[in-house]
């Protein structure tokens, strides 16, 4: 009797379920494309902290004497500027490494905009049937019709170029998305029975919408927010470039890229490290919006 | 199928009023004068600027105001370019062959690439081609085209010496545009080395253009066909003794493109997106490029026609699309 009743307690300890995080670690971590992915961003995030300590020059300081120089492993390169200078004498290593902040800001301010404003819309217009829903998803159906970049370019047309304006843009394309997942995701779980349950015991509307249903639609909205990050960072670099972005002279990446367009052909590297920033950076955040997306997703959980 | 595409139809029609009233609001929403906006001069006299505000009908309610602009479109009256005081569904027209030839060209070379790509990674799976296609089809989607192009043209342009940098066809060869289709009146010319340059010219920005399509085409060809070979009927099939060549080519291959085509329709917006970019890199005479110049020309009767045209052949295509869609699958047809 005794005996059983230990092996019993035993059989319960072994299935007791793990903490929610640990399990999700316990799958993500079996993905090392994933993990790769979130070591870099990591470093991005490290060195967006302490750029100005890491960075060997000023951002803004223009050597008179070094325009174009080229990185130290090239003949006439340098340990000064390891990776060369600009067309103007800056050292193109420093502004990297400070653009990170920039591209870790845009992205940032970008996901907790459209994040917020797209729950916001998505779950009125899922408890809100009817005329106000139409209205709300017929706006989203518009948008949709323009090609996303080109609808941000409207948007900092009428706004004007700048660095706020092409984020809070970049926000506004991201919104249909988030509308569409947020509303389905809510109406599916409005018919469930802890909805009504809770209902029933009195919970009024806001209670029932931010503290009943939004946690159980968060998973599909994280993984559409990582990847709406790195997506963020690629279009607000595609802005810079177009000259409708962060104006120079901002060492933000795709505004590097445009101000060293002429010399294509003339210095290569003043084109090449930008641009490996940029994407390496995006396809670390792509890497790891992908494992969370596989980690989260119970369907694929063996 | 009626029933299906009139339901579609029902749809297009607000979506097109949202986007005129989207366009129509946007010369009032840029601050500043909307008559100095249009006309593209600052400071007119007083007298003058009452003049023109009557003739444009700025003096009228809003309302009113908008009613006029819609019936104008539905006319195919866009107003002028500031510019070039020419009317913009003209210019909008000149240029559009240039960029529909490039996302067509795109557009081919990222499905003739990315669904044997696909095909062979789902058939192979956890190959090292399979690998190597699913990394590099990760990395396509992760790229900055716009310094994709700029990195091809160092290497293929600068390096190598094999294409030209800008343009759609040398500066040697000059004849009547016919349908405005550089490769097709290029051949049509029949000057020696003319089509050859064409095609030179085309060569890059098809690449960098269809980077992105390719990329997420080959993806989704992938885990489409993965999907498929493990139904029964593939089993069947296979079981049968079909050769392995058929039951992946013909039984397999025609349920894992539906979702593909999906995706294909959906790339079509992304490619104007992207042909913002590529145009403007390689100095390629299209819509895009000439969007963004007229954003930095202040022209915004151009960019207020110009953008309502790109959105209204978005929304054609992504009913076309559609209707394909239903064409293939009745299962979409029938569902409510």
């Amino acid at each position: 009797m005794n005996e059983t009743a230990q092996s019993m307690s035993g059989l319960e300890s072994a299935q007791a379920p793990p903490h929610p995080l640990r399990e999700f670690w316990n799958y993500f971590r079996l993905n090392r494309g994933a993990v790769a992915g979130l070591t870099f961003v990591a470093l991005v995030v490290f060195v967006a902290l302490f750029a100005d300590i890491i960075a060997p020059h000023d951002p803004h300081e223009q050597y008179r004497d070094h325009f174009l120089e080229p990185p130290v492993w090239e003949e006439s390169g340098t340990w000064e500027f390891p990776l060369g200078t600009d067309a103007v004498g800056r050292d193109i290593l420093t502004r990297i490494l400070h653009g990170s902040r920039y591209s870790l800001v845009i992205g940032f301010i970008v996901v907790t905009l459209s994040l917020t404003v797209g729950i916001a819309l998505g779950l009125l217009a899922a408890f809100f049937r009817g005329s106000f829903e139409a209205l709300v998803m017929r706006a989203m159906d518009i948008m949709l019709s323009m090609p996303s970049l080109l609808l941000a370019v409207v948007i900092v047309a009428i706004l004007g170029p700048g660095l706020f304006n092409a984020m809070l843009a970049i926000s506004v394309t991201y919104l249909p998305h988030l509308v569409r997942l947020t509303r389905a995701a809510a109406i599916t779980e409005l018919s469930k029975d802890y909805v009504v349950a809770s209902k029933v015991s009195g919970a009024r509307m806001p209670r029932l919408m931010v503290i009943t249903v939004l946690p159980n639609c968060m998973a599909p909205l994280i993984v559409q927010a990582t990847l709406s990050f790195s997506n963020a960072i690629l279009d607000a670099a595609a802005l810079g470039f177009l000259g409708l972005g962060a104006q120079p002279p901002t060492p933000e990446w795709g505004t590097m890229l445009a101000e060293a367009r002429e010399f294509v052909l003339r210095a290569w590297w003043v084109v090449t490290f930008p641009g490996v920033a940029i994407l390496l950076t995006v396809l670390a955040l792509n890497l790891f919006g992908d494992g969370l997306r596989d980690a989260l997703d119970p369907k694929l959980k063996r | 199928m009626l029933r299906f595409i009139l339901t579609r139809l029902s749809i297009l029609i607000p979506t097109f009023i949202g986007v005129t009233l989207l366009t129509f609001a946007m010369i009032r929403l840029i601050p500043g004068d909307p008559i100095e906006l249009l006309v593209g001069e600052r400071g007119l006299d007083p007298a003058r600027h009452a003049k023109l505000r009557a003739e444009m009908g700025l003096d009228r309610p809003v309302l009113e105001q908008y009613w006029h602009y819609l019936t104008g479109v539905l006319q195919g009256d866009l107003g002028k370019s500031i510019v070039t005081k020419q009317p913009v569904v003209d210019e909008f027209f000149t240029l559009f062959p240039a960029t529909v030839e490039l996302s067509i060209c795109a557009m081919l070379f990222a499905v003739a690439l990315g669904i044997p790509a696909g095909i062979l990674a789902a058939v192979r799976r956890g190959s090292v081609f399979d690998h190597s296609v699913m990394g590099a089809a990760l990395t396509g989607y992760s790229m900055p085209i716009f310094w994709w192009g700029l990195l091809l043209i160092i290497l293929f342009s600068g390096i190598l010496g094999w294409t030209p940098v800008s343009g759609r066809i040398s500066l040697l060869y000059f004849f009547e545009p016919v349908t405005g289709f550089m490769l097709i009146d290029s051949w049509l010319s029949g000057e020696s080395g003319a089509f050859k340059s064409a095609v030179r010219h085309l060569i890059l920005p098809t690449v960098v253009l269809g980077t992105i399509p390719l990329a997420v085409i080959a993806r989704q060809t992938r885990s489409a066909m993965l999907e498929v070979l493990h139904e029964d009927y593939v089993r069947t099939a296979r079981a049968k003794g079909l050769a392995p060549w058929r039951v992946i080519g013909f039984h397999a291959l025609r349920n894992a493109l539906i979702p593909v085509i999906t995706v294909i329709g959906l790339q079509v917006g992304v490619l104007f997106g992207g042909a913002v970019l590529t145009e403007t890199i390689f100095s390629w005479p299209g819509i895009g490029k000439w969007i963004i110049d007229s954003i930095h020309r202040r022209d915004y009767p151009s960019v207020q026609g110009g953008i309502l045209l790109i959105a209204t052949t978005v929304i054609i295509i992504n009913l076309l699309v559609d209707l394909v869609y239903g064409l293939i699958n009745p299962r979409i047809r029938h569902r409510r």
